[in-house]
């Protein structure tokens, strides 16, 4: 027996979230809601930065010591706070980007990251990340899947057709 | 254009959620019956399809009117 995928089986996607930049977010969370409709198995590993959006909106501060707590202080946690990666401008850009987008119809991240909960995409937090940067279980939003490592990832991607690092 | 067993109304909506939307209505049918999905985004022109191929299901016939692109699909 392998653990190759097999024609019977669904295609598989995981992709390893590591940014948690606003414009990163949709491209995350367009593509895991969008293969999980098109029937693939699908799973987002969120890990490094990419944890802080995660984080619930109302959570204004992660970490157990000062270092920890400085770090949540100057990266807001939460994606309603998440920022551009260039041109961001104090916040100006990503309240821009959020008005463009919203003028054409499309859903803004937290928006997606909920329809490509309902269709089953598994989000998984990344619990070294957890630990490094002191972010608690219940700090983060609702309906993730248990904290795993590097190679539970990593045996994923093995099984995945498609694997991106976003 | 055949009489769908539902509409999808996915006019006026970006990138993903016709598909998402499509996707969606296709879990409550039945195999053989179909569904019309309505849409604007010019994505939808290619991405419709496209997820009917990556699915199994079948295009049955697709139009254009205007900006509104309709899509009979056929659950397999």
């Amino acid at each position: 027996m392998t653990d190759t995928p097999m024609n019977t089986e669904p295609e598989s996607m995981t992709i390893i979230a590591f940014s948690g930049d606003l414009d990163k977010l949709w491209p995350t969370t367009i593509l895991s809601s969008t293969a999980a409709a098109n029937g693939m198995d699908v799973t987002v590993f969120f890990t490094f930065w990419g944890l802080f959006p995660l984080v619930k909106d109302d959570v204004r501060i992660t970490g157990y010591d000062a270092m920890t707590k400085m770090l949540a202080g100057m990266n807001a946690p939460g994606m309603k706070k998440a920022k551009l990666s260039k041109l961001n401008m104090g916040g100006m850009g990503s309240w821009m980007m959020r008005k463009v987008a919203k003028k054409n119809n499309l859903m803004p991240p937290e928006e997606l990251f909920g329809m490509a909960q309902d269709m089953g995409v598994n989000m998984w937090p990344c619990q070294m990340t957890m630990d490094l940067l002191g972010i608690e279980n219940d700090q983060m939003v609702d309906g993730l899947g248990d904290p795993v490592g590097a190679a539970t990832a990593l045996k994923k991607m093995s099984n995945s057709n498609i694997s991106l690092f976003i | 254009m055949e009489n769908p067993t539902t509409t999808v109304d996915a006019k006026g909506q970006s990138c993903p959620m016709p598909v998402l939307m499509t996707a969606k209505a296709a879990k409550e049918l039945q195999p053989g019956e179909t569904m019309l999905i309505e849409a604007t985004d010019n994505g939808a022109r290619s991405d419709i399809p496209a997820w009917v191929d990556q699915t199994g299901n079948e295009l049955v016939e697709s139009s254009e009117e205007g900006d509104v692109m309709r899509f009979l699909v056929r659950k397999k």
